[in-house]
């Protein structure tokens, strides 16, 4: 080891800057969801691979599928494999949202970096919030953005094969309104998978943020424990599929549709006034508002485990 | 105004009292060594005055309160309360752009100049690093940071000693000037010998000493006694004795109560006299805490 590569930094003391730059709460809130993205990669690596490997099986469906009929699209569903695109992005989306907020704050206690993270001026408040914000703002709009990529590339693929085979694409084009897709499906995103869905992710963030240790047990035990005394004492699963719905995003944001519509079937209607005239969204939102603020007191009272 | 003013401060944990009610006052432009046995309380005040911890009592550090004005403190201070905390995940671009983003009082460019003399790649990652390399990466970090004050908790714990020297060497030569104050604890008590400007003992939740080093230099003496002598020297009420080889090594508080004043030269007539180092006083003044008066310490 040479003494130049050992040597512990040094500079000058007259050399420093006195006035300090002014820095605002937005840029913070920005740095530390930045922050979080840099820690955890799969946020947006998850969903790429997702998209990646549906349009690798979606083009060599297709190209096997060219031999056998014009192309695999049922011209009453035109829309269903850009549908299904969509439904494993939403999956991919909720599976790396549970699994992000249950180690947001549980993560840096485990590992100690909560003191050097404590040692920058960053509130506790802000930092909940830039956690909160990944499955409630970053990832339905990065799933909106990928899905919507992964979409318009499947067109393109489909019409490249359609015309390398001599056919016509103005069925494909003149069959899907791509733009009304685009827009139900970032509504959807917004309200099932982000507004409906915020007390699950909040709990979540609660108790990564409290558990000494095993998170996933202490988020999942209580749930299982209230659903187990409502069975046994009521006989009914009422907790159980309340749960299961925030979960899934069953929210109530469009005209009740059959079993076979997705949420962004063109004939779909979308009702933001009944989605958010209903006491459950509020309620959610409340019990959601309640544990990022217990999430908030719990990091300013715990340390490093 | 001084830089941290503490009274009565007190922490319990459960039924264990880690502070017992602390006065301390460290005014600007000091280096405070905090030294103390393990469990004394050290880092249980460290992190009071940092806002990690809640506390009792009356503590304001730079005029503010730490546990509920965490956040605007930090724009003014900076701790290293471990080696080990930088996230292992972090590329080190990453933590120069995410300080730089959040930090007022952070400039860039200076840290880049610290770590140009170092070979910490900008790529890499803390997880790559030796354990050396991240304290480096770390006071770079820190020390481009304009602070009023810096807190150090055992900042050189496990470290080898070519880097805990120059830990130190650059804190001095690089970082302190008067309007600065740094507080460090540690283990390492001869290191930091020559660093301080003054010297705290706390045990068990209690502050034991607090003087600057001038005052140690008055105030302790001590005597390798001639063995004719020791009776004599026994007689001035030694705080602490022990033996090297087969000399024993008496050390004296002038200011204790009972001890008559006594001029220096009169102990220069008992043996070899010279300023205890901060190590042998701290074990005399643990000892004479404990009731062990007789060097069982050693």
């Amino acid at each position: 080891m040479n003494t130049e590569s050992n040597a512990i930094p040094e500079f000058p003391i007259e050399a420093r800057v006195a006035a300090p730059t002014v820095i605002s709460e937005a840029q913070r809130m920005y740095w530390s969801v930045r922050r979080e993205l840099w820690e955890n990669r799969s946020i947006y690596i998850a969903p790429l691979a997702v998209a990646t490997l549906a349009l690798v099986s979606f083009t060599l469906s297709i190209i096997a599928g060219i031999w056998e009929r014009p192309l695999r699209l049922d011209p009453a569903h035109p829309q269903a494999p850009f549908d299904m695109v969509a439904g494993l992005l939403m999956v991919t989306g909720i599976i790396v949202s549970v699994f992000y907020c249950l180690d947001a704050l549980y993560g840096e206690r485990r590992d100690r970096s909560i003191l050097f993270w404590k040692s920058l001026p960053v509130s506790d408040l802000t930092t909940v919030l830039s956690k909160a914000s990944i499955p409630l703002v970053v990832l339905p709009l990065l799933t909106f953005a990928i899905t919507v990529a992964t979409q318009w590339t499947m067109l393109l693929v489909s019409s490249a094969v359609l015309l390398a085979s001599g056919q016509s694409v103005a069925m494909l084009w003149t069959n899907l309104s791509f733009l009304q897709m685009s827009l139900l499906l970032l509504y959807h995103l917004l309200t099932a998978h982000a507004l409906w869905p915020a007390p699950v992710y909040c709990w979540l963030l609660l108790v990564s943020g409290w558990a000494r240790r095993a998170p996933f047990v202490w988020a999942v035990l209580p749930l299982v424990a209230i659903a187990g005394v409502e069975r046994l004492a009521f006989h009914t699963w009422h907790f159980a599929v309340l749960v299961g719905g925030r979960f899934i995003g069953d929210a109530p944001t469009v005209v009740s549709m059959g079993p076979d519509k997705f949420p962004t079937d063109p004939m779909t209607h979308i009702t933001p006034g009944h989605f958010l005239a209903s006491p459950g969204l509020w309620v959610g939102l409340l019990f959601s508002a309640a544990c990022l603020a217990a999430a908030v007191r719990l990091r300013r009272d715990r340390g490093p485990i | 105004m001084a830089c941290i003013e503490a009274r009565g401060l007190r922490k319990a944990f459960g039924t264990t009292i880690a502070l017992d009610g602390i006065d301390l006052r460290v005014e600007e432009g000091r280096i405070l060594g905090l030294i103390g046995p393990n469990g004394a309380g050290k880092t249980t005040a460290l992190n009071a005055i940092l806002g990690l911890i809640p506390f009792q009592g009356q503590l304001r550090v730079l005029g503010r309160d730490p546990w509920t004005e965490r956040e605007q403190l930090m724009r003014d201070v900076c701790f290293i309360a471990d080696v080990a905390v930088l996230p292992r995940w972090i590329r080190v671009s990453q933590l120069l752009d995410y300080v730089a983003g959040i930090h007022p009082r952070f400039d860039r460019a200076k840290a880049e100049g610290f770590l140009a003399k170092t070979t910490i790649g900008r790529a890499s990652k803390v997880r790559e690093l030796s354990k050396g390399m991240v304290t480096q990466l770390h006071l770079a970090v820190i020390m481009a940071v304009d602070a009023k004050l810096l807190v150090l908790d055992e900042p050189t714990l496990g470290l080898d000693i070519l880097y805990r020297k120059q830990f130190y060497d650059s804190l001095l030569n690089d970082y302190f000037d008067r309007s600065r104050t740094i507080v460090v604890t540690t283990h390492q008590v001869e290191e930091v010998q020559h660093v301080l400007t003054d010297l705290m003992f706390i045990n068990r939740g209690r502050i034991v000493l607090d003087c600057s080093m001038e005052e140690i230099e008055s105030r302790y003496l001590e005597v390798t006694v001639h063995p004719e002598q020791l009776a004599a020297a026994r007689v001035l009420n030694p705080m602490h004795e022990r033996q090297l080889f087969d000399r024993s090594i008496l050390l004296f508080d002038l200011n204790k109560p009972g001890l008559d004043p006594i001029d220096r030269p009169q102990f220069a007539a008992l043996g070899d006299v010279r300023t205890p180092n901060i190590a042998d006083l701290f074990v005399a003044v643990m000892s004479s805490q404990d009731g062990l008066a007789q060097g069982a310490a050693r």
